[in-house]
């Protein structure tokens, strides 16, 4: 089971709101002592989401939770937006697709750098990814 | 608007980013670096990174694209200082940066460019003849 040892909320409405929100991440990482390559995979997982939310939606929120399992300790990224929402997720998962003439890393980026990825995307409503980073995963 | 600045060495450009980037900053980089290559007609391009933390994949897809539209210009870049936890991170991502040549850190990057430049000159002298 995962506990929730802490909770932050953070609005991302325009570009410039990227850097505080990337180094608010950071100071979480480092609190619990994430090691510097997977406080780096975090942050940079992080930001290819939050650029989604910013092309696709205009922004959204994003939630910041310190979460525990077993011994584990981790940082949970929850990002919600009422952009579009995505037709065909296996598609926007798949290495170089990309809808806005990008390289098309980002989600499946974002999932090889996290530990635990999920996506719910409806159609006309939004979209919200999840990710979890373990300290020592 | 905030901006990176460029130096200027000679016919070679040195930049070092100091601040984490984010997509303007970015972009107005590029176009402010492909300016300067034309203007003083440039024959290197060194970017400095050891002070960033972050290259996602929007940045990467940025220093590709100085370097190509650089070496268009006949201008050569080498990115320098890359941090170790950046490199691992790049390369999971699925971004290998294929086409950017590299060194550890400035002198070595300088070194680079110099020796590049010899090489193109001296090829240049033998064309002549």
């Amino acid at each position: 089971m995962i506990l929730v040892l802490s909770k932050d909320e953070m609005a991302i409405i325009k570009e410039q709101d990227v850097v505080p929100f990337r180094n608010r991440v950071k100071e979480y990482a480092v609190k619990i002592r994430m090691g510097l390559v997977n406080q780096t995979k975090l942050i940079t997982a992080a930001s290819e989401l939050v650029r989604n939310m910013l092309k696709y939606a205009k922004g959204g929120k994003i939630l910041i939770e310190v979460v525990s399992q077993d011994r584990n300790t981790g940082i949970r990224l929850t990002f919600s937006d009422k952009g579009p929402g995505i037709k065909d997720i296996p598609l926007a998962m798949k290495d170089g697709y990309s809808t806005a003439k990008s390289l098309g890393l980002g989600l499946p980026g974002a999932k090889r750098l996290s530990n635990e990825f999920s996506i719910i995307s409806e159609w006309g409503k939004g979209t919200t990814v999840i990710i979890v980073k373990w300290s020592n995963g | 608007m905030d901006k990176i600045p460029i130096l200027r060495m000679g016919r070679f450009l040195l930049v070092t980013i100091q601040v984490d980037l984010y997509d303007g900053l970015a972009l107005t980089l590029e176009a402010d670096l492909i300016k300067m290559v034309d203007k003083i007609g440039a024959k290197g391009v060194l970017i400095d990174i050891s002070a960033v933390s972050i290259v996602d994949s929007f940045m990467g897809r940025i220093i590709g694209n100085i370097a190509s539209m650089s070496r268009i210009m006949d201008a050569q870049t080498v990115v320098v200082g890359m941090q170790p936890a950046v490199a691992i991170t790049l390369i999971e991502l699925g971004l290998p940066l294929k086409g950017v040549r590299t060194a550890l850190d400035v002198e070595k990057g300088m070194a680079l460019l110099q020796a590049m430049n010899i090489t193109e000159s001296s090829e240049e002298t033998t064309n002549d003849q």
